[in-house]
């Protein structure tokens, strides 16, 4: 079963401060789709070090929303990448299509 | 303690922010989302502490420790462990925080931040010899370039620019005259003139009021011209 993004960690962090939840949430909806944006250009263009540095700071956010397992996909995945491999593209993928949605929705 | 955060991610710097602003020891004084543009900062301002992150492109964390002469103490904020050994050689690093960054974890590395201030700030009022520092980092056009000091010939004010001549190169560097002769040694370099800093131990002859250094003639006020015939070895 997919893992669902949540808010747990940003709870915690608030403590409470539902002004800060508020405007953490807007950061991450404006900067997130950036970055999915500069992964895709740089998967055209098939810049593996670049794909790379994008996993890597997508992953925070993967991080940031609780996907656990979505998170050592992200790893796998910038891993392979070195070695010039897409084998977890799609699982990496529809995780990206689960945060937008999420951030989107909340 | 005071602190300044670099990052080139948004939503970390807002995060590491938030924990600043829920720890009552330790106060923000910028954030910043490139390692350059922090540099300026510190070489303007002090500052205790640095929440930096290591992956950052063009210019990374460890760049960034390695182009400071006396770095304050920094906690590095990464995603990636595998840092960790290296984090560890470097002996400002105080901590080491993986991402995200929980209240819990970061009070822990700002009590044991706060621990060694003491020590820094020792390091900080023992100035550094000036025979020690023998290079400058200059920006220039985005990079952070080495000058030997004891190869500058001379530096002149242009407008918002200072021009840096050393015995092979020339450099342009948006700085001002004041900025870079508090860098310098004191003990070779002088302001000979509003326009000019040179190095005193560069010069080939003095004529009147006018120094000789390669094949620049340097004006002299003549207000500074006793205190360089001081300085200088005359029988």
């Amino acid at each position: 079963m997919n893992e669902i993004p949540n808010l747990t960690y940003i709870t915690k962090l608030s403590n409470g401060n539902k002004s800060f939840e508020k405007s953490l949430l807007n950061i991450i909806k404006k900067e997130l789709p950036r970055e999915v944006e500069a992964y895709q250009l740089h998967l055209h263009d098939g810049d593996f070090i670049k794909i790379a540095e994008d996993v890597h700071k997508i992953n925070h956010k993967i991080k940031i929303l609780g996907l656990e397992k979505g998170c050592k996909i992200a790893e796998k995945y910038r891993m392979g990448l070195s070695e010039k491999s897409l084998k977890l593209k799609t699982d990496f993928e529809g995780i990206l299509t689960s945060m937008l949605l999420f951030i989107e929705r909340v | 303690m005071n602190c300044i955060v670099i990052d080139d991610e948004d939503t970390a710097r807002a995060i590491v922010g938030h924990l600043v602003d829920n720890h009552p020891n330790i106060e923000l004084l910028d954030s910043f989302n490139s390692a350059i543009n922090a540099i300026k900062y510190l070489n303007e301002h002090s500052v205790d502490l640095v929440f930096l992150d290591i992956h950052m492109p063009m210019f990374t964390g460890f760049d960034f420790i390695r182009t400071i002469k006396n770095p304050p103490k920094i906690i590095l904020t990464t995603s990636d462990k595998n840092f960790a050994l290296e984090a560890f050689e470097y002996e400002c690093i105080v901590d080491y925080f993986m991402k995200p960054i929980t209240q819990q974890r970061f009070d822990k590395g700002v009590e044991k931040a706060i621990a060694t201030q003491k020590d820094t700030a020792a390091t900080f009022d023992s100035p550094v010899p000036d025979e020690a520092i023998d290079d400058l980092y200059v920006n220039i056009d985005r990079r952070l370039v080495k000058i030997d000091i004891p190869s500058i010939n001379l530096v002149q004010a242009k407008g918002d620019y200072i021009f840096l001549k050393t015995a092979d190169k020339n450099y342009m560097v948006h700085s001002t005259l004041k900025k870079i002769e508090d860098k310098l040694p004191q003990d070779a370099f002088l302001k000979v003139h509003r326009s000019y800093v040179i190095n005193t131990r560069k010069i080939i002859d003095i004529e009147d009021n006018s120094v000789l250094i390669g094949k620049d003639v340097i004006p002299v006020s003549r207000s500074n011209r006793a205190e360089l015939l001081r300085r200088l070895h005359c029988l």
